[in-house]
Formats: structure tokens, sequence, C-alpha cells
């Protein structure tokens, strides 16, 4: 919540055109079709979309995580004056950890579960600096203790199972912290866990950024978490950002139709009860076009409920500023409707 | 006939844990579902919402003796459901039907929709003939809103949400009084999540349904729910109206849950106070004496170790009862600790 009083800082992320192409036996995917944001320090990004809306592919890109025989990626992400994009394997190698840690949604993949909790943190810690495995182990439990695991010293000797799943999301939000990286990712880290344990992690990583000024890539589908973290939102669909600015523009004044549905169709506890029930939820109707066969124009005309514009089907809407936005970021949205930001 | 459809009286399963490794010594009991006394009236969707391993679904599978209770009475419309035979089982079995979380594992991917949606007419002989089943497979898929032409389809052909509504034909072939609803949503992305609770919630008012909503996710449970059971280590701790339960929760535990729910409102986000848990659900081999919710209860107090609260009528709705000594201490006073259960767990 830090980004709106923070001066214009050097960002730490810079993604600029990013596409993400994949091959598949199905013809070429269009995953991630031209997408552009920075993050700055200290700041939380949300890319919020469904399942194929192509939001995982695109950090995956980022770190070189996805394998180049079936990817094509193009465009630029500079993180501290680097390409990511353009380096070569050996410093990609060093630049996971310090530069940009991350920690995906399923803890009990992301570990190893033949090596204990300490060997997992103190290989990354030694990976990047040269300190004795004492040093390193003394870090580790500091580490431990930091992101809230009991008794830490004895917890560095335990194995991943030994763990219910909140706290081995913990040791893997320790390994992704181990090296104090500028940026950290995170993919859908608090579906899997239940709302109490969600509500832990999200307090802790954001006493975290707090501390360390890191910059945050938040990717969910969940548009409450990202109502309590982020400063700036993105929403993705079939690839392509179709809306982004603060997150009080969009949540609050959603002005794609995309945004619109999603936001209709949550389950709202705060929503006011009429005839003392919970009205119907308004519902986006259809599926989201599969990456292989993406409509022309609008990508998300065959289901949109507001489509009017004779450009909907056949060009392709840019992402247009809406308003200057609050705190000095512009709210846009890439689409023909003229109706406005307000709902 | 009475009000009540589904009743459950003291209702225990606990699964025997064999230890394992060297570190554990004799076999433990798992106290999955352990005391639930709860009444499902004619009618109305109950929300029964809980965290993962709070026995939630355990429950729903017990009212329908899909696991069979170790102890305690379930009675379906008048019937002890506990004392019935194979036979008289499986006809009562046609009243009740079940949609499962994963749509994905719950339909047969060799057999055709048709197949799968008329297997429930097949067995319990609702209708004779070939044609009259596929006339009424037909009917059953326009009912959960799908083209009847897909009946000849496989599983694979469909999205995770036409595949639950596939799911949920399936449930309604048997013109089911009841039905359970485990985590039906809970794999569905939210727009799906939508389609699949408005379907519900115009079956439910359409065809007069019982609706037993199981799931972990407090908004979607209000959403559908007439009234609302938390369920916390095996038992249930609070239950009442849903607008009751949902804007003014009075047991400690409820209030947490709820204040841990994200609502997407950027400026209520920030304001709101979010009640942050200590620790992990204690595990159901080892519940805590008493109130189990005492190990991590911000309000925990002298009686809470050494008397099991008894859910009790609080706050101004009527209906509205919670297991908690803040509104009065009543229950039975913890004179032994049987099997499974810790007088003073760790930590």
């Amino acid at each position: 919540m830090t980004a709106t009083s923070l001066p214009a800082a050097e960002p730490v992320l810079e993604v600029d055109d990013l596409r993400v192409e994949l091959r598949t036996p199905r013809g070429p995917a269009h995953v991630v079709n031209g997408l552009s944001y920075t993050v700055g320090p200290g700041e939380t990004v949300a890319v919020v979309g469904e399942s194929g809306s192509g939001k995982s592919v695109s950090v995956l890109a980022l770190l070189g995580l996805l394998p180049a025989r079936v990817a094509t990626v193009t465009g630029r992400a500079v993180l501290q004056g680097e390409d990511l994009l353009t380096m070569s394997s050996d410093r990609l190698r060093q630049v996971r950890g310090p530069g940009a840690g991350m920690v995906f949604q399923d803890p009990m993949t992301s570990l190893n579960p033949v090596l204990s909790i300490g060997k997992q943190l103190i290989e990354g810690i030694r990976a990047h600096s040269d300190v004795s495995k004492e040093v390193a182990r003394r870090r580790a439990a500091d580490l431990l203790g930091e992101v809230g695991l009991p008794d830490p010293e004895r917890a560095l000797d335990r194995y991943p199972h030994e763990l219910s799943g909140g706290m081995r999301q913990r040791v893997v939000i320790a390994i992704a912290l181990s090296n104090s990286p500028a940026l950290l990712i995170a993919d859908e880290a608090t579906t899997a866990l239940d709302v109490t344990v969600q509500a832990q992690i999200i307090d802790l990583v954001e006493r975290l950024q707090a501390d360390h000024g890191t910059g945050v890539i938040w990717i969910t589908h969940d548009l409450g978490v990202v109502a309590g973290i982020a400063d700036r939102v993105l929403v993705m669909y079939g690839g392509r950002c179709v809306e982004d600015g603060t997150v009080d523009d969009v949540l609050e004044h959603p002005a794609h139709p995309y945004t619109r549905g999603l936001l209709g169709s949550l389950p709202d506890l705060a929503q006011p009860l009429v005839d003392g029930r919970v009205p119907d939820l308004t519902t986006v109707p259809g599926l989201p076009p599969p990456p292989t066969d993406l409509p022309a124009g609008c990508v998300f005309w065959p289901r949109c409920p507001v489509r009017s514009d004779p450009r909907c089907e056949t060009e392709q809407p840019p992402l247009a500023v809406l308003s200057p936005g609050s705190g000095g970021l512009e709210h846009r949205a890439a689409t023909w409707c003229e109706s406005g930001a307000d709902r | 006939m009475s009000d009540i459809l589904v009743s459950a009286r003291g209702l225990e399963v606990h699964f025997p844990v064999r230890s394992r490794g060297p570190a554990r010594r004799g076999g433990g009991v798992l106290r999955a579902v352990d005391g639930v006394d709860l009444d499902i009236y004619r009618g109305e969707t109950l929300g029964l919402v809980g965290e993962s391993g709070c026995g939630k679904s355990t429950l729903g599978n017990a009212l329908l003796r899909l696991v069979p209770p170790t102890a305690g009475t379930v009675t379906f419309d008048g019937t002890d459901l506990t004392t019935l035979g194979r036979k008289a089982m499986r006809d009562m079995r046609r009243r009740a039907g079940m949609v499962f979380q994963d749509p994905f594992a719950s339909l047969d991917p060799r057999r055709t929709v048709a197949q799968t949606v008329s297997e429930p007419l097949e067995v319990h002989g609702l209708r004779s003939g070939r044609r009259e089943r596929a006339a009424r497979v037909g009917e059953l898929l326009e009912l959960v809103g799908l083209d009847p032409v897909v009946a000849g389809r496989y599983p694979h052909e469909f999205s995770g949400g036409q595949r639950q509504r596939v799911g949920i034909a399936r449930a309604l072939a048997g013109e089911p009084d009841f039905l359970v609803c485990d985590e039906a949503i809970a794999s569905l992305d939210v727009s799906v999540q939508a389609q699949v609770l408005n379907l519900l919630r115009r079956l439910q008012r359409q065809l007069g349904l019982t609706l037993l909503f199981v799931s972990h996710d407090l908004s979607a449970i209000r959403h559908i729910s007439d009234r609302i059971a938390v369920m916390y280590l095996g038992r249930i701790v609070e239950i009442g109206p849903a607008s009751a339960v949902g804007s003014s929760p009075q047991m400690p535990y409820t209030q947490a849950l709820l204040s841990a729910v994200p609502v997407p409102h950027p400026a209520l986000e920030r304001s709101r106070q979010r009640i942050v848990l200590r620790g992990d659900v204690p595990s159901p081999s080892a519940v805590p004496s008493g109130c189990r919710f005492r190990t991590r209860c911000p309000a925990a107090f002298e009686p809470c170790p050494d008397v099991v609260p008894a859910l009790q009528p609080v706050g101004e709705a009527p209906g509205h009862l919670a297991a908690c000594h803040l509104h009065g201490v009543v229950g039975t006073p913890v004179t032994e600790v049987p099997e499974g259960v810790t007088a003073h767990p760790p930590g």
C-alpha cells in the first residue's frame, strides 16, 4: 500500500510487449499477446484472470522457466537494468534468487519431499553467496523464524510431509526470500490454503514487503485477495491485458465488460440482501476462447453481453486511457464500449 | 409430515489410525465427525462451512450413509437410516442425490452422458423402455441447461462447468428430495462458479429440493444458503439463519473465519480488521479437551478446557445457536479423557 506515497523510483521490473507462443499439437497457441507493465519497489501488482488467460505463463516466461523447444518468447523484460529475455542461462540462474524469487500454488510439489527443510534452504543460500554451512544454517533458521515457523532450529531438520499446508507455504516463501530478491512472484500462492491460513500468509508477505521494499507480482483469480493487497491491477483475458489501473479504479469502476462480468459473478459477503436473500449473480455466458483459436477483433466479443460497435468483431481495441486515475496511475481498458467507467 | 427431512443425533464417525514409524506407538482414533446434532428442514438450503479437515465432507457422506457412522443416528423423512438393510437403503438412495467436487473424477470417461444420467433410472426402475429413458435424459439435460443433443457425447468433450451440470443431472435423475453438494463449485473458474450457483438456486426453488451445500467458501455459502452451519474439528460450533451468521457471528471461530474472507472492495479491505488466528488446526486425532477451538481462540478463559460447550441460543435471530462459553457456560464437564482427546495438547 505504499506505491502512491513513493517518489517516482526506478522500477524493479519493466515488461514491454511480452509475447509467448507455445507449440501444441493443435497448432500454435498464442498464450500471451503483448503484455506491458512495470513493478516499482515495494509495489504489489496483481495479475487477475481465469484459467487459460495466460497469467501464469507470462511470469514463467519472465524467469526463463518455459522449455525453449515449445515456447517462443519475445518482447523485453528488464529486471534491475538487465533484460531477462536475452540473458544467458548461466546469468539467469544467478538472477533467480537475489533478483527474483517465486512462490507457486502447491507447496507440496514445490518442495523436495526427500530433503529436509534445512537442506533446501541452505542449498539456495549457498548457491548465491559464499558462506560456510554454519552461517547458512543460522541464516536459514532466522528466515524460518521470520516467516513465523515455531521452533525454527528444529524445523530445519524436518521434512515437508511433517508440516501442514500453511507451514509448507511459509517454507517456500522463506526459500524465495532467502536471497532478499528485488522482485517476488507469487503464482496463486494462497489458492490451495484455507482462508484463515491465507490471511496469515498475506499478512506475512505484506510485512516482509514493507521491511525489504520488495516488488511483488501477485497472480490470482481471487478478486477479494486483490482488493486487500494490490496497488495496481492488471486484468488478463485471452492472453491480453484488457484493463489495468489502480486497485480502486479497476475494482470500483470497472470499464471492460469482462472485468464487470468477473466482479458480478463473485458472491460477495459485503453485498446487501434483497427481500432477505442475496440477489442472483450475473454471469458471463460461455467459456474463454482456446489460445489456439482466438477470435479476431476484441478477444471478449463472443461472450460480451453489451457488444454493439461494428469494430468489436473485426478490429482489436487498443488499451485506451479512460482517466488519469488516482495516485498518478492511468486507468486503461481495451474495449470499444463507450459506456464509460461507471457501473 | 414433519418439517424436518434429515436429522442427525449424536452422530460420530471415527476412523482408526494405524501408526507407522518408530516414533508413534499404538493405534489412535481420528475423530472426523464427533457428536453432531443437526436438523435439515424440508425445502431449505443448509450451507455447511469449515476449513480442510474439519469433517464437513465426512458429515455430508454420513448423512447419506456413504460412510458408516460409528455412533449416533441419521433419520431421513422419519426412517432411521442406520438400521436399514441393503435393499431398503438402496430405495432410500433414490431420494437423496450427491454432487461431487471434481467433475473430472466423478464421471466415467468411457460412458456417454446419456449412459451416466440414465443409470439411476435403470437401477431404480423409474422408466421402463429405452425410449422413455432417453426422453427423461433429454428432460434432465434441459433442466440443468445443457442441449439434449449432447447426450451421446463423452465427458472429455465437455468443460468443467458443463461436466458439473452433467453430474447435477445425474443426481437429479432419481427425483430426489435431498441433494448433497460437496464442494460442487470448488474446482471451477469464477465465472463458471456463478453459473452453477445460479443453477442450483433455480433447481432448488423449481423442484422444492432440500439442499446441503458443503463448501469452504463462505461467500458462496452465504450466497446460496438459508441457514449456515459452521464446523470445527468434527463439531458444529455455530448454526443459524444465513443473514445472522453471515453478519453477526457469535462464536470467535466464525468471526475469524468471516474476517479472513477477502471482499472485492479495496477501501473496505483496507479499513477492516482481519482477525488472524495463531497456529494451525489441531489434528482430529488429538483434539483439545473442552472447547476444541480454545487452543487458537483469542478469547479463551477458565471454563474452556474443562467444559465441552453445548449449542445455546445467541444473538437476536431465532434459531441462531453457538457453542461458546462467552455466552454463558453451558455444556458437559470434562470428567474423563477419552482416547484421542488431549487434556493439554502441546503448543
